[in-house]
């Protein structure tokens, strides 16, 4: 029992951390500041508790959750970049006046969803956790009751969601009805080709991961409500669900999948054509920077999911190299979008950047870096990114899925270029106040310098991830 | 022992950029130039340094540097021979040389521009020494980036569509390379090209992988019909980024033919050589063709440019010792000339703001020291003997005549037309009436200009009447280029025999 506690600890650490900070928040008058530190320094605490829990694999509850260097290694990654999203948008937060203090602890609860998404190891605790972390989610995507677009981005992605977690479930019965078991491992011995049914339950599982990840065609929502939805939860949304749905996605693909390869391979090649195809696509007409970058970041699901369709262990590693990358990018680009203040208004339209680099020299070389990073190109960390999941790709030699997405880089090469001509060639028609948010800053200084250095060490995320899927 | 010497060449001017960055700025920003002219002259002195120690009696690569990298197979791998180092060189003689013209030309953001300029002279040096294939497409790529900017910055009214359509058009024809390194990666267990020139690539994939790089050189080259992007680019690029793109960047592809196709795929090097010598020709006829008929002087020399790539091509190649020699002294030729044509241009541009042909004529009477440099370097280009123009020429063609009587006929005629273009566009711009009487108060060339267009002039015409030094360092490295490519056609045709 207390082993089990032990093996049980970031999370128990994280609820009860939850709940004290809840009743503080509630006891205490204008607590967002202190709520907001306390969040903080919860976040670090749980990333150091798992950083030095080892990385044996145990199992615990008849099997069903299970703490190995997978869900250890993205639970770093999810705390790490929760707390950069979360402080560099603090002074955003103040200025919108959306700063309740339920909003660190809403997204708490939603880290504390994914932990156990992540650590699950059966169908019900991987429900249980993604609907802890949706539910979460749909509170984060209105937090701005007031404003209409925030409401309406909220519902859309409520409705939305609610169905992708429908059929969800659905697959999730189908699973179970046609396997006689709901933990992984069981269930990956059952299933074979033959299996007609369950194959059906994985498709519709792979449905609703796909729209956790935002993956073309369930893509839909991801536009409306990465504009609608204030840009701190934007740069939450952008980021931390998206590690956590690729995770899980990675994980069924990987274990109870395990033995349907050539069935699912299929559905993960489509899906990762469609999603880069129309993230290049798509966002070329887009005048909104955060639409755009929506875009941008289907277009980037669907690299890493070419990762994953290789089926094999370097493919899903490159795909975790992948996205712990545009994790990098992305915080970047967000916090880059703090630092565009005019009188006091953030300002989110590609024009707005117009003739920057002459006024905002750091800002506008930030940019340069991101997008070029984005767009793929060497020496920055994005193009090895992409280098990575090519190269397995091709061991796999699935040339067709590699030339069809290294083409359509060269179409999203076009918009990221759009931007930069926009600050770089065009006149300057805005200056921006002077900039004060310091921890924005940093943050956009320290993704910007992991970008330019990464070629110096190229291997060093594969080094981590290369133990994760050993089994 | 093992200074790592190519490294310190490569990143000199990346770290001297850094502190251009970290200066202050100042009126007219005379720190950042300094910092610039200082860095590049120590890079073009250590490149010589390089130049002289380098053994050029022996066909390895030399100053090898050996760094593990991405993994142990993927490595940080540099290292020059003969014909590399003679690329090199090139750059960082042409480098300083641009830094200057700015002096002149580049009104606005001058700190920014040598920042772009030095970033982009450690990638072109990165490119020539890179030993690994996953560096070489690093370094290749990453120069889009810099020029991209130049361009877009300091270029004239139609810059925007003009880098655009250079960034797009070079990164289209590279992610296909992409393709092939990694393929080739998995192929051979390595991107080392030493390594691979001793595994060998099967003959089945070499087709397609050949294709793949052919993709990316011939779009950077350029070559018939994909050229479309220099005129552009050149004619709206400031003069700098002019005499960058067509004194290095174009010799790229030329040296990435030399280095990565022709060893590495020699049957489908001996498959596509018609495929090359008809592009060539093309080129080489029709640009010359269309330059004859261009109003714009940049124009103008942007599709003479294509055509004297166009020899360059056809001289790699028909794989004889001539024709290869031959390419690499038309691409160290073509460097010289074409960077001071671009600055010869620059100067006078700077003076009346037109590039259109018809604003000049009768400059000889009024500006003599800059018409002399000029018809210099016209005659240059155009391939008269005593120049390094004609080596080049000549080599190459003696070169064709060996392997294919028809192509190199055509290619004669194209010298032909060559000179065509070059003295008619002298006659109109240096002699002739003066109708705009603007050019009456002209000023005549500066010390500045007249120190950087006279240092070319002086490498042009004294390679042309000794190219003996040249020659000497690339000799034993094509020779050995050649015979392995024999060597391993034989190879494989005894294969397919058995």
């Amino acid at each position: 029992m207390i082993n089990s506690l032990n093996i049980l600890l970031p999370e128990v650490f994280l609820t009860l951390s939850i709940f004290s900070i809840l009743m503080i928040g509630v006891f205490t008058k204008k607590s967002f500041n202190l709520v907001f530190n306390l969040s903080t320094v919860t976040l670090l605490v749980t990333a150091g508790i798992i950083f030095n829990s080892s990385n044996i694999p145990e199992k615990i509850f008849l099997d069903s959750f299970i703490k190995d260097a997978f869900s250890n290694f993205f639970k770093i990654l999810i705390l790490i970049s929760s707390l950069f999203v979360l402080n560099s948008s603090r002074i955003f937060i103040t200025a919108k006046k959306i700063d309740k203090f339920e909003y660190p602890i809403i997204i708490l609860i939603s880290i504390l969803g994914m932990f156990f998404m992540l650590s699950s190891n059966d169908i019900i605790l991987f429900y249980l956790g993604l609907e802890l972390q949706s539910l979460a989610l749909y509170i984060l995507a209105s937090i701005d009751r007031d404003n209409l677009r925030s409401s309406e981005s909220g519902i859309k992605y409520f409705v939305l969601s609610a169905l992708s977690s429908g059929l969800l479930l659905y697959g999730c019965s189908l699973l179970y009805g046609f396997t006689g078991s709901t933990n992984f491992n069981l269930i990956a011995e059952q299933l074979n080709k033959e299996n007609t049914g369950a194959i059906f339950a994985m498709v519709f599982i792979l449905v609703g991961l796909a729209f956790k990840v935002s993956a073309v065609p369930f893509h839909m929502w991801t536009p409306d409500v990465y504009e609608g939805a204030p840009t701190s939860i934007t740069s939450f949304f952008a980021v931390v669900p998206k590690v956590a749905g690729l995770a899980l996605l990675i994980k069924f693909m990987f274990i109870p999948f395990s033995n349907i390869i050539l069935e699912w391979q299929t559905i993960i090649i489509f899906i990762s054509i469609a999603s880069m195809i129309l993230g290049a696509v798509a966002a070329i007409v887009q005048k909104n920077l955060k639409r755009l970058l929506a875009y941008s970041s289907i277009g980037h699901v669907g690299y890493a999911l070419a990762g994953v369709a290789t089926g094999v262990a370097p493919g899903y590693e490159s795909a975790v190299v992948y996205i712990s990358i545009y994790v990098i990018m992305n915080i970047g680009a967000f916090s880059c979008l703090y630092l565009m203040k005019k009188n006091g208004e953030y300002k989110e339209n590609i024009s707005d950047l117009s003739g920057i680099s002459k006024k905002h020299p750091a800002l506008a070389i930030s940019f340069l870096i991101i997008l070029f990073s984005l767009a793929g190109i060497p020496p920055l960390g994005g193009f090895f990114a992409k280098f990575y999941v090519f190269s397995s790709v091709i061991e796999q030699e699935m040339y067709t899925l590699a030339i069809i997405g290294l083409l359509t880089t060269v179409i999203s090469a076009f918009y990221y270029l759009r931007i930069i001509k926009t600050i770089y060639f065009d006149d300057s028609v805005i200056t921006f106040d002077p900039i004060k948010d310091r921890v924005a800053q940093f943050t956009v200084f320290l993704s910007c310098s992991v970008l330019l250095t990464f070629f110096l060490y190229p291997s060093f995320l594969n080094n981590i991830v290369n133990s994760l899927f050993i089994n | 022992m093992n200074f790592p010497i190519l490294s310190t060449l490569i990143f000199l001017p990346l770290v001297s950029s850094f502190f251009i960055f970290l200066s202050k700025e100042q009126k007219n920003n005379n720190s950042a130039i300094y910092i610039s002219l200082f860095s590049s002259i120590a890079t073009l002195v250590l490149s010589l340094f390089l130049w002289f120690s380098l053994d050029w009696s022996s066909s390895d690569f030399q100053f090898v540097e050996e760094q593990s990298w991405i993994n142990d197979y993927i490595k940080f791998k540099l290292g020059v021979d003969g014909i590399s180092i003679l690329f090199i060189v090139l750059t960082t003689f042409i480098t300083p040389i641009c830094i200057l013209s700015c002096v002149n030309s580049v009104k606005d953001r001058i700190k920014e521009f040598l920042i772009a300029i030095l970033v982009l002279e450690t990638l072109m040096i990165g490119v020539f020494c890179s030993l690994d294939l996953v560096i070489f497409y690093l370094f290749f790529e990453a120069g889009l980036i810099p020029m991209f900017i130049i361009i877009g910055v300091w270029g004239g009214s139609k810059r925007v569509y003009s880098a655009f359509k250079f960034f797009l058009f070079t990164l289209l024809g590279s992610v296909l390379m992409l393709v092939a390194i990694i393929a080739i990666y998995w192929l051979t267990g390595t991107t080392d090209i030493t390594q691979i020139y001793e595994i060998k690539i099967p003959k089945e994939y070499q087709n397609l992988l050949w294709l793949a790089f052919f993709s990316s050189f011939a779009v950077k080259t350029p070559m018939w019909p994909v050229h479309t992007w220099l005129p552009d680019a050149h004619v709206e690029a400031p003069t700098a980024g002019s005499v960058l793109l067509a004194a290095i960047l174009l010799k790229m592809a030329g040296y990435g033919f030399l280095r990565f196709s022709i060893p590495l795929f020699p049957v489908a090097t001996e498959f596509f050589t018609p495929l090359i010598f008809s592009l060539s020709i093309i080129a080489i006829i029709y640009t010359s063709l269309v330059a004859l008929m261009q109003d714009d002087m940049k124009k103008l020399i942007a599709y003479s440019s294509v055509a004297h790539m166009g020899y360059v091509t056809l001289g790699i190649f028909t794989l004889t010792k001539q024709g290869i020699e031959g390419s690499i002294f038309q691409m160290i030729s073509h460097g010289l000339i074409s960077a001071a044509l671009f600055l010869c241009v620059g100067v006078v541009y700077d003076r009346l703001h037109s590039r259109q042909i018809s604003t000049y004529g009768g400059l000889v009477n009024y500006i003599p020291k800059f018409s002399f440099l000029f018809l210099v370097f016209a005659l240059a280009a155009l391939g008269l003997p005593g120049t390094t123009g004609f080596l080049g020429e000549f080599l190459v063609l003696t070169g064709t005549f060996q392997k294919n009587y028809l192509a190199a006929l055509l290619a004669t005629f194209g010298v032909v037309l060559g000179a065509a273009y070059m003295l008619w566009l002298t006659k109109r711009i240096i002699f002739g009436k003066t109708k705009n009487e603007e050019i009456k108060n002209l000023k005549d060339t500066n010390k500045i200009e007249i120190l950087m267009l006279s240092s070319l002039a002086i490498f042009i015409v004294f390679f042309g009447f000794y190219p003996t030094p040249l020659v000497e360092t690339f000799n034993v490295s094509v020779d050995n280029l050649i015979l392995n490519f024999n060597q391993d056609l034989d190879n494989f045709k005894l294969v397919k025999n058995d």
